[in-house]
């Protein structure tokens, strides 16, 4: 990290960094929510498309799992509106995975669809953000994240047994749709809210 | 002598930055720029001085080549207004994205007369005989506001340069809207 960096304090614990794997078709929202991720020290590898993020994950059985696992991404943010594969296909393809579901998934829209909203967090999402993406959205799922993660890793060290064999869910409290709603409430109620997506 | 240089150069360089926020103030009193534009500043530092003019030429350059499509597609006998539907969809995320509020807000509306189910399923009206030309007219509007913005933001970034170059900084903005 660049010494010039401004201060969120991008200290370097002893723990390898958070790695964030973006997902989005828009070369400008890729762009924003790199720098996004990175000023919230975090390490991003930023794809176009829900099938090369898969690629990029190991899913199409091109890379060994010893690869995947030097690869370690600790978190998936994705668009919810790609062409090809969506973002909520993708969601399912990863938490359809034994290898991937553990990894947290978060949808980013920038239609506050409540239907979709609820299909993703049922889905398994972690949380849904209304676009424009901002720095305190990112800096709240790091946090939230990064906590997480810690709880993960005492239940795993006293459980004593690799990672996907266990099917238990970290013990984090899942957002509600409305609370997640509300952490950007101010910019969801420039747009209509649709109860049904036709 | 120095002492007198140096004068000057503050002078100047709080000149600019006095336009600057003047100029900037009125691009957020008249709805061109919201406070997303704010947010994509804040993401500037010393190790990313220049993040925002790559933020915005980028959006240059993918509008201009979605206007180029959306032309391109009403030009065509057979319109697809899927294909319509699709490109305003990404313009009005990446206007919104940078901040372009009256681009953006263009794109809602286009999106709201040209729906592509709406269109097929219309009665008899003004949208159904001449839904072609219900989407051109909102095309106008979109490449009007585009144009405006894309103006008024190279002029802006243009101060920037004129200001780093006389040694000042850039003020930090705030929305005034």
């Amino acid at each position: 990290m660049a010494v010039e960096d401004i201060g969120s304090g991008c200290s370097s614990s002893g723990d390898q960094e958070f790695h964030v794997l973006a997902v989005d078709d828009s070369i400008i929202d890729r762009k924003v929510i790199e720098r996004l991720l990175k000023i919230s020290c975090c390490k991003v590898t930023a794809v176009d498309s829900g099938s090369r993020a898969l690629q990029y994950l190991g899913i199409d059985g091109e890379r060994s799992s010893l690869e995947f696992d030097e690869l370690k991404v600790n978190l998936i943010i994705t668009d919810y509106s790609m062409p090809g594969m969506t973002g909520y296909e993708l969601l399912k393809k990863i938490k359809g995975s034994t290898k991937l579901r553990q990894i947290p998934v978060v949808i980013m829209s920038s239609e506050n669809i409540l239907a979709r909203i609820d299909r993703c967090l049922e889905e398994g999402a972690e949380d849904f953000l209304m676009k424009p993406v901002q720095l305190s959205d990112v800096e709240r799922l790091r946090d939230f994240m990064l906590r997480g993660g810690e709880e993960e890793r005492e239940l795993g060290r006293k459980r004593k047994t690799p990672d996907d064999s266990c099917d238990c869910r970290p013990l984090r409290k899942r957002p509600t749709p409305l609370a997640t709603a509300c952490s950007s409430t101010f910019r969801a109620l420039e747009e209509p809210v649709i109860v049904h997506e036709s | 002598m120095e002492i007198g240089g140096e004068y000057l150069e503050i002078l100047g360089s709080s000149i600019l930055m006095t336009d600057y926020l003047e100029y900037s103030n009125a691009l957020f009193r008249e709805g061109l720029l919201d406070g997303q534009f704010i947010q994509l500043q804040m993401l500037r530092d010393d190790s990313n001085p220049d993040f925002v003019v790559e933020v915005v030429t980028l959006f240059f350059e993918d509008s201009q080549r979605i206007l180029n499509e959306l032309s391109k597609t009403l030009d065509e006998q057979n319109v697809d207004f899927k294909k319509i539907d699709a490109n305003v969809h990404q313009l009005k995320g990446s206007s919104s994205s940078i901040g372009a509020q009256r681009v953006r807000n263009a794109c809602i509306a286009f999106r709201s007369f040209c729906d592509a189910q709406d269109v097929e399923s219309y009665g008899f009206c003004f949208f159904v005989l001449f839904p072609d030309q219900m989407c051109l007219r909102c095309l106008q509007q979109v490449k009007q506001e585009y144009l405006l913005v894309k103006n008024k933001l190279e002029a802006l970034l243009r101060l920037e340069q004129q200001i780093v170059a006389a040694g000042g900084v850039v003020p930090t903005l705030n929305d005034v809207s």
